[in-house]
């Protein structure tokens, strides 16, 4: 992802990724991986609920944990395009994402 | 001293690095990863090996050493593809069905999320602010599983 940040930042896409890591974790994920897009924490769980993403007792120590999913929202902040994977080491390629962004108002 | 039996030590290897090459090399292209065709393939190659090392090391002349380390290099193999099939195509499909995750057409739940500094960010503000000074066409948002 981070590798096309400039395309999809070209595009007018702002990209961010959600895990229940708490910002520590995810600051040093962002220093590892060289992530320059914001990396958001949701340590309550109050998101992946509202978005009906939680894989209950999915992490390592049984700690329920968001599951692999993308959402495309537009500048209203409606869903353009989703990604629910059945297969968590099948991921979205950029591609994917890039062709529903050309769709966008 | 009878030849080495090359063949199931070699089914052996092939067996580890059908199962390590999927995480480590595999996975980086859909073609590879979404159907772990090429890792099966290895273990194909890897289960003939074992066989003809197998039927060798069980021939009169062998040494008693060979009788036993061909059947439990052979076990341990056999294992390690047990485990590849259950995390391949068991384990990794264990996912809840999410299904009142918003859809298409649907307005995305509001939230306020802290920043890798602590700084709570609002999904208001990843919608509406400018792209290097373009105003922003969208926001993707990846939901991912955790660093741990």
């Amino acid at each position: 992802m981070q590798k096309q940040l400039d395309t999809f930042n070209e595009a007018g896409i702002r990209v961010v990724a959600i895990s229940v890591d708490t910002p520590e974790e995810s600051r040093r994920l962002a220093q590892l991986a060289h992530y320059t897009f914001p990396l958001l924490s949701d340590q309550k769980r109050e998101a992946i609920n509202h978005y009906d993403l939680v894989h209950k007792g999915g992490g390592p120590s049984g700690e329920d944990i968001s599951r692999p999913a993308e959402f495309l929202l537009d500048s209203s902040g409606t869903v353009r395009w989703r990604m629910l994977t059945e297969n968590y080491w099948k991921r979205t390629t950029p591609e994917q994402v890039l062709a529903a962004a050309k769709e966008l108002p | 001293m009878k030849k080495f039996n090359w063949q199931i030590w070699a089914g052996f290897l092939l067996t580890i690095f059908a199962f390590l090459s999927y995480p480590f090399i595999f996975i980086e292209w859909p073609l590879t990863r979404d159907f772990p065709w090429l890792n099966l393939l290895l273990f194909a190659a890897a289960l003939v090996l074992l066989i003809v090392g197998l039927r060798r090391a069980f021939k009169p002349e062998r040494r008693l050493f060979s009788k036993i380390a061909a059947p439990i290099l052979t076990v341990l193999s056999v294992l390690i593809l047990a485990l590849f099939i259950f995390v391949a195509f068991i384990e990794s499909r264990r996912l809840p069905a999410s299904q009142a995750a918003p859809a298409v057409g649907q307005k995305a739940p509001e939230f306020t999320l802290a920043d890798t500094n602590s700084k709570p960010v609002t999904l208001v503000e990843l919608v509406s602010q400018p792209i290097n000074n373009k105003p922003a066409k969208g926001v993707l948002l990846i939901f991912y599983r955790g660093y741990w």
